[in-house]
């Protein structure tokens, strides 16, 4: 037993060093640390009064430099504050949307892989009616009739995000189960739960993680559609709340560049980094994609 | 034999998206007048006429049947903020966002397609790396936002609203000119985010061909740099990015749904972000099963469209 994990330690050892090699991922997982430290910070060092609509004493559409590093809202909140604010729900959204839908992706895979047959079949066969389907339409539709909050929005983007990890989960378990050691493992008597808890998981594990990072980014984008059409938790700050109320409120007609660009630059540069971390680790796995 | 198969199958996924509508607005919210009434102020006995109406007093596989009946005959209930059939407020505005969705495409596939090749075909250059990291970028970014960028950016250079001006004059080309004034910016935004994904795809396919022997044999024979690109790589290269054109539309419909909304463009996508603000859900559920329906019917196409194209897939 102790062998095997030995073995695995050096394989995501060796991973790491490929990973650390290359440029563009390491500049993204930093990225990523730094919105984290923002996310978890902020709440924090935040006075209560300060994103406070009542409490809050400065005048609307104030442009930056006027005390505020980057001007005020409609309501005279510091922009600053609101979008440093807002890392946490956006970061909170796309992580654990991305999660619930890499697990049922991940689930509905390794079952169409390892059961095969016409179950497999089946699976297969919901799986690529969903992966048409406009992903965003479903999400739309099920916020619509669901109740507003930040869960339903969660719910909405893993329930329609998941076919693509499917796919890529089942076509490496059937490669895995292909294998010698599977077959040994079976002719010594190890049942379902053995086979793929032991050996499929491991081995289809690095690509699940390629798989999160690419959703995560996926799900933010999502997240501040949604909330820019208005179906996100109206209780809640996030970079796409701030984007609607932007909408509403015409900062495009009043050229309140300060208000409009944080949020959106807040999206790409975690979008961003989450994409570039997907990809590095992509390399990684897949050698031919190695120069 | 194949191609009955395929529409087969076809044919079970639009059933799935009829099964799916009723499913999502019928199922889910438990009792719909309640959901479908919401924010609006209604008497019991007005929202005994609407259950009467809509037939939710019958049991479930009951109100299905209706359901399945009135769409087959193209009865999709009636909207409630316009107050006419679902169907005729859909029909209107199907132009305007295939004028807007086919011409984004089309520059956004030609674009992604070359750009893609001169990168993976001089590989790591300078210009490969700035025109991915580009790519990567604009491909992060949420449509609304680039949207309302650019309408800020260029002030009044482009029009913003809607598709043509009341005032211009009613000949055919000046008309012409108008809605093409009008469909700059849009079609500007939905390109801008959705070409990276073809630039990407394209990539990476020729990138996979580039160590084929059959280049080598090219090359040995003498040809050209450029002619073994065009002749040998890239018609391989090619054909994989085709299906993908095609199973990437959903997001080109997702894309349609924010820049309509932001340029408020008459089309199907403003009218998804009309029917949410009602929220009018006979007309949501109505764009859902068609938006959904059109996409699986496209994908059909393609999948016929590569069985013309590629020999191997024929064969096989």
């Amino acid at each position: 037993m102790s062998v095997v994990w030995d073995r695995r330690r050096t394989a995501w050892a060796a991973g790491w060093r490929a990973f650390a090699a290359q440029r563009s991922g390491v500049a993204g997982l930093a990225l990523l640390g730094l919105a984290v430290l923002v996310a978890v910070l902020m709440p924090l060092l935040t006075g209560a009064d300060a994103l406070n609509v009542a409490r809050v004493v400065a005048p609307a559409w104030e442009p930056p430099g006027s005390g505020h590093l980057l001007g005020t809202d409609h309501t005279g909140r510091s922009v600053a504050l609101l979008v440093l604010n807002g890392t946490a729900v956006s970061l909170l959204v796309g992580l654990t949307a991305a999660g619930l839908s890499v697990a049922i992706g991940t689930l509905i895979g390794v079952t169409a892989g390892h059961f095969g047959g016409w179950w497999g079949a089946l699976l297969m066969r919901v799986t690529d009616f969903f992966l048409v389907i406009p992903a965003l339409v479903l999400a739309i539709a099920l916020s619509s009739v669901l109740p507003r909050g930040m869960g339903t929005i969660i719910l909405a983007i893993a329930l329609t995000s998941w076919p693509s990890t499917a796919r890529v989960v089942r076509a490496q378990t059937l490669a895995v189960e292909a294998r010698p050691f599977v077959e040994r493992a079976r002719a010594l008597g190890g049942g379902h739960l053995h086979v793929t808890g032991k050996h499929v998981l491991p081995a289809v594990l690095p690509l699940v993680l390629v798989n999160t990072t690419l959703t995560v980014a996926y799900a933010i984008v999502a997240e501040s559609t949604l909330a820019f059409l208005g179906l996100g938790d109206p209780t809640r700050l996030s970079w796409g709340s701030m984007l609607h109320q932007a909408q509403l409120q015409g900062a495009v007609s009043k050229e309140a560049w300060w208000f409009l660009l944080p949020p959106g630059l807040g999206i790409i540069a975690v979008v961003l980094a989450f994409t570039l971390v997907g990809r590095a680790l992509e390399t990684v796995i897949n050698p031919r994609l190695r120069g | 034999m194949r191609i009955a198969g395929k529409l087969g199958g076809a044919v079970v996924s639009l059933s799935m998206v009829v099964v799916l509508g009723f499913f999502l607005f019928r199922v889910i919210p438990g009792d719909p007048v309640v959901s479908w009434t919401r924010g609006r102020p209604t008497t019991p006995e007005m929202q005994a006429a609407l259950r009467a109406e809509w037939g939710l007093d019958k049991p479930l596989p009951q109100q299905f049947l209706d359901y399945l009946g009135k769409l087959l005959r193209g009865d999709m209930g009636t909207s409630f903020t316009y107050s006419r059939p679902v169907l005729d407020v859909i029909s209107e505005r199907v132009g305007p966002t295939l004028l807007l969705v086919g011409t984004s495409t089309l520059i956004a596939v030609l674009l992604g397609l070359w750009l893609g090749i001169r990168g993976a075909w001089r590989r790591d250059s300078r210009f490969d790396r700035v025109s991915t990291g580009v790519a990567l970028t604009l491909w992060s970014t949420p449509t609304f936002w680039l949207g309302m960028l650019l309408m800020m950016a260029t002030g009044d250079l482009f029009p913003s609203r809607g598709m043509r001006d009341t005032d211009t004059a009613p000949g055919f080309f000046s008309q012409a000119v108008d809605v093409a004034h009008h469909l700059v910016l849009p079609s500007v935004t939905l390109i801008a985010v959705v070409y990276a994904q073809y630039q990407m795809v394209m990539r990476s396919s020729l990138l996979e061909e580039l160590h084929a022997s059959y280049l080598t044999t090219a090359r040995a024979k003498g040809l050209r740099d450029d002619l073994v690109r065009r002749r040998h790589a890239v018609p391989n290269a090619l054909l994989p990015v085709l299906t993908l054109v095609f199973l990437h539309l959903g997001l080109v419909v997702a894309g349609a749904i924010t820049t309509e909304t932001v340029f408020t463009w008459p089309g199907l996508g403003l009218l998804f972000y009309e029917a949410l603000t009602g929220p009018d859900y006979a007309l949501l559920q109505g764009l859902m099963v068609v938006t959904a329906g059109a996409v699986v019917v496209m994908n059909v196409f393609a999948d016929l469209l590569y069985r013309v194209l590629d020999p191997r897939v024929r064969a096989a």
